[in-house]
């Protein structure tokens, strides 16, 4: 069982009403802007489950964008994040889809694109008190919850990026406590997600990138 | 230092002549690997949302999201200061801590800053006993972050060995956790022993047993907020008779696996589903079609 502290019982800090519907909504979002270089300038959120049919009342929507935009769980910001978007020029929309049942009942989709024109779509999972997950990198089914310092490396698959990978952050003392790879197929593109205890530091992402099968590097700290 | 339940709870408290609230702080310290000032520091942080979130729709009602709530607790605050036709019935501590419980659903039904105690649902609980507490009896700030520890350590209990999520347990497994929590920290600030905490919070979860979880249009404003009220009034009551000596014949571990156990058995429609209990009243689905 992991370490239930104080400040789960106590905690999070969060603007209301709901820390599934509202905290965790601007978790998955702030999770998911998180993976792709900014600043974003289109985000279309999909609601299924219970989203789909009770965002509005709480607020998921204004969490949903607060979290693209970067606001924490505790950013008062988030109540007026549709003028705050507006205002940056941001394109939003939200379409509920209540047809769709096979997927966990508080779960996003977020489809983003940035200003250099790079698209990503990321599927999240609100799960109670706060607490989130990112289940879906484009096609591909992942698990990552933003809780450690982490890596997500984006690469072909191809024999020697795992093993460069874990030579970079060998080199930088960095303890690995989980490390996944998710592909989208033989040789297709490929996710290394790596978790690490301590913080990692920020250059490791230009050294991780000198492989040339490496795609993409994101860093996101707890 | 660590705990699985309360009986381990209560031996360390023996052994090392401590509160449940030292005890907990320690463990804090030692199993989330920081320090007693870093904790210190974000309890204190969390105890100014709290009261700001308390305070702030007393100063200035807000309408919630769902547009169910909004203006209850100035409402009651100002019955309590004499400025209706009538006297307070309950008296300042349960007065405030009714009001205070109030205001801090107000502000979180209208997408203000809370803390979740253990749950957004029920975070007017803990604040809401605590504050009123707190401005009767002339406590520190470092008492009342002290006292904060002792709730966590019940909130901490319940999550590890039952729920506190009303999905899983209806709302007793809310605001009932929540108002076991603020009974057995009220029990200590007023100098109870641990047992006497540990009672306290029994006593509550045997007294909300059963609350099922049916908020109107699946938002959390309709019946939440009075029930933080009424979470409140139980916290207090039950701290009451803890300081008093009344005997508690069920141990906290027990009475936790009971609520549990009631919790499974709730059918799914009064588990946050909105399909049953108030949620379906001829009025609620009324006044929710404005709401949604």
């Amino acid at each position: 069982m992991s370490f239930i502290s104080v400040f789960d019982v106590l905690g999070p800090n969060m603007i209301g009403p709901s820390s599934s519907h509202t905290a965790g909504a601007a978790r998955i979002a702030y999770l998911a802007q998180k993976m792709i270089a900014g600043p974003i300038i289109k985000a279309e959120f999909i609601l299924y489950g219970s989203f789909a049919r009770t965002y509005r009342g709480h607020g998921t929507d204004r969490a949903l964008l607060g979290g693209i935009m970067g606001f924490d769980t505790d950013d008062e910001r988030i109540r007026d994040s549709f003028q705050i978007a507006e205002k940056r020029g941001i394109a939003f929309s939200f379409t509920p889809d209540a047809e769709e049942t096979e997927v966990h009942p508080n779960t996003v989709d977020i489809r983003m694109e940035n200003e250099a024109g790079q698209k990503l779509t990321v599927r999240g999972e609100s799960l109670g008190g706060g607490k989130a997950r990112i289940c879906r990198i484009n096609q591909v089914e992942v698990d990552f919850t933003g809780e450690y310092s982490a890596a997500i490396v984006i690469h072909q698959d191809r024999p020697g990026v795992v093993a460069h990978i874990t030579s970079v952050l060998s080199r930088h003392g960095v303890n690995i406590a989980f490390m996944r790879l998710f592909r989208e197929g033989k040789g297709d593109i490929a996710y290394t997600i790596v978790e690490s205890d301590g913080r990692l530091p920020e250059n490791v992402s230009d050294e991780l990138r000198e492989n040339g099968n490496v795609h993409e590097v994101m860093i996101v700290q707890p | 230092m660590d705990f699985k339940n309360a009986k381990e709870l209560l031996a360390l408290c023996v052994e090392q002549n401590m509160r449940i609230s030292d005890v907990m702080r320690q463990r804090e310290i030692e199993e989330g690997e920081t320090s007693g000032e870093l904790c210190d520091a974000r309890m204190k942080k969390a105890y100014h949302i709290m009261g700001e979130s308390a305070r702030g729709p007393i100063r200035k009602p807000v309408k919630s999201m769902g547009g169910l709530l909004g203006g209850e607790a100035k409402r009651l605050s100002d019955w309590q200061q004499g400025k209706g036709r009538g006297k307070s019935l309950c008296g300042p501590v349960l007065g405030r801590a009714a009001t205070y419980a109030m205001a801090v659903l107000e502000t979180n039904a209208s997408m203000g800053l809370i803390v979740a105690a253990p749950t957004a649902g029920s975070s007017g609980i803990v604040p809401g006993v605590l504050l009123a507490l707190e401005e009767e009896f002339h406590f520190t700030e470092e008492e009342m972050i002290q006292a904060l520890y002792n709730a966590g350590a019940v909130g901490y209990l319940a999550m590890r060995n039952a729920t506190v999520a009303g999905a899983v347990g209806g709302c007793q497994a809310e605001v009932g956790v929540a108002s076991a929590m603020a009974a057995s920290a009220a029990v200590e600030l007023l100098g109870g022993s641990p047992k006497a905490c540990l009672d306290a919070a029994s006593t509550v979860l045997m007294n909300l047993l059963g609350l099922v979880c049916d908020p109107v249009g699946g938002l959390v404003e309709y019946p939440c907020q009075n029930r933080n009220a009424a979470g409140a009034a139980t916290a207090l009551t039950a701290a009451e008779m803890a300081l008093a000596g009344v005997p508690q014949l069920i141990p906290l571990d027990e009475m936790i696996v009971v609520m549990y156990n009631v919790g499974r058995r709730l059918p799914a429609e009064l588990r946050e589903t909105a399909l049953g209990g108030c949620a379906t009243a001829p009025s609620a689905c009324e006044a929710c079609g404005k709401c949604s």
